[in-house]
């Protein structure tokens, strides 16, 4: 009975492995541009400012046989921001803001996703803005997978968290409606 | 007595000097403070209002200054052959200084291709906007020479306080108004 348990437990370590082994890794497609990471914030209470930053790269695993594995980590090139106004670009590459000198990428890297039934999930991480690590939780919406038409295999999720700036030591005064800034995802990746 | 003599600036070049002065110490003064603003205050937008419609009109006044030097008669140098070179190269570095100074601010603001505004009166449009991270490369260097320019602008005036303290010739009274 013992020796029955045991190898049990061994199928069930190994299948396990196994599966962790099947987990695909994909790579954000930066190349295609098929990946975007966008942010909104108030400005003054009165309407809303868009910018993007364009430069960035990463990758995920997903195993649609264990979502709860899947991991991604994207780095961000801070400079690449872009809210389409050089003056304003330049400002938030400046101490006031991102002091891109200083701190030349932001990071995140996932410590868990749960999956819901609907397609839908939670990643948390932990962000590394502005130089401050901190645990953030995205709320993922998984668009698709499948082939993709050239022979390879895609698989795109989106995801948005709000962030408030002080919480990563950026205090400039941008007035009260604009504490916080509503990040949005979406990446696609290549199945490698 | 509006054209340059021998011996003397004529009142043309005195009055661009002279504008040409208070503009440069008045764009370093207000480019300095005016990134110091928070959001919240009037100056905000005012401050670089202000600075961009002074420094391209300075642009268009260096402009001309420099044709004006090419078509009138220079002054003769006043002191030894070293200071006279000396005096050579401290002109022609505060002229390009200007120059880059006043250019690389442009290239800031236009490198999205938005053209600027002038007093509200006109717009110069952007020329150049394709080099790679022109808003932060034009803004250092923008910094670094407006930095260098005032530096040399006191130089130039304890030079000119040298000439007409120590040395008592003519060469500040001949800035200040032309001489027989």
């Amino acid at each position: 009975m013992k020796k029955l348990l045991l190898a049990a437990a061994v199928g069930a370590a190994l299948s396990g492995g196994l599966s962790q082994a099947q987990a695909a890794d994909y790579v954000i497609d930066m190349e295609g541009q098929h990946a975007f990471i966008q942010f909104k914030i108030s400005h003054l209470g009165y309407s809303w400012l868009l910018g993007e930053f364009t430069d960035f790269e990463g990758t995920f695993s997903y195993d649609e046989a264990n979502p709860g594995a899947a991991t991604v980590n994207v780095t961000i090139d801070t400079a690449s921001i872009d809210s389409n106004h050089a003056e304003r670009d330049k400002h938030l590459r400046g101490d006031d803001f991102l002091a891109v000198d200083d701190y030349p990428e932001a990071r995140f890297v996932s410590t868990s996703y749960t999956e819901s039934s609907d397609g839908k999930g939670v990643l948390a991480g932990d962000l590394t803005l502005h130089g401050v690590t901190k645990p953030i939780e995205i709320a993922v919406n998984e668009v698709g997978a499948g082939p993709d038409p050239w022979g390879g295999f895609r698989r795109g999720f989106e995801g948005k968290v709000t962030l408030t700036l002080a919480d990563f030591g950026i205090d400039y005064d941008l007035g009260p409606a604009a504490k916080t800034v509503d990040m949005y995802l979406s990446i696609e990746g290549i199945r490698q | 007595m509006l054209k340059n003599s021998q011996h003397s600036y004529g009142w043309i070049a005195i009055a661009i000097h002279w504008l040409s002065a208070i503009a440069v110490i008045g764009l370093f003064a207000l480019g300095y403070w005016m990134l110091t603003l928070s959001y919240y205050d009037p100056w905000y937008r005012l401050g670089p209002w202000w600075h961009k419609s002074i420094g391209l009109s300075l642009l268009a006044l260096t402009i001309i200054r420099l044709v004006w030097r090419w078509v009138t008669v220079r002054p003769e140098l006043i002191g030894s052959r070293y200071e006279k070179f000396g005096a050579r190269v401290g002109h022609a570095l505060l002229y390009a200084l200007l120059l880059v100074t006043m250019v690389s601010g442009y290239l800031i603001s236009t490198a999205d291709g938005s053209s600027i505004s002038v007093f509200d009166w006109f717009e110069i449009p952007a020329l150049i906007t394709t080099i790679p991270e022109q808003e932060e490369l034009a803004g250092d260097i923008h910094w670094y020479t407006a930095l260098s320019l005032i530096i040399l602008a006191g130089v130039h005036a304890l030079a000119a306080l040298r000439h007409h303290f120590w040395d008592k010739d003519a060469t500040l009274k001949r800035m200040l108004k032309p001489q027989k």
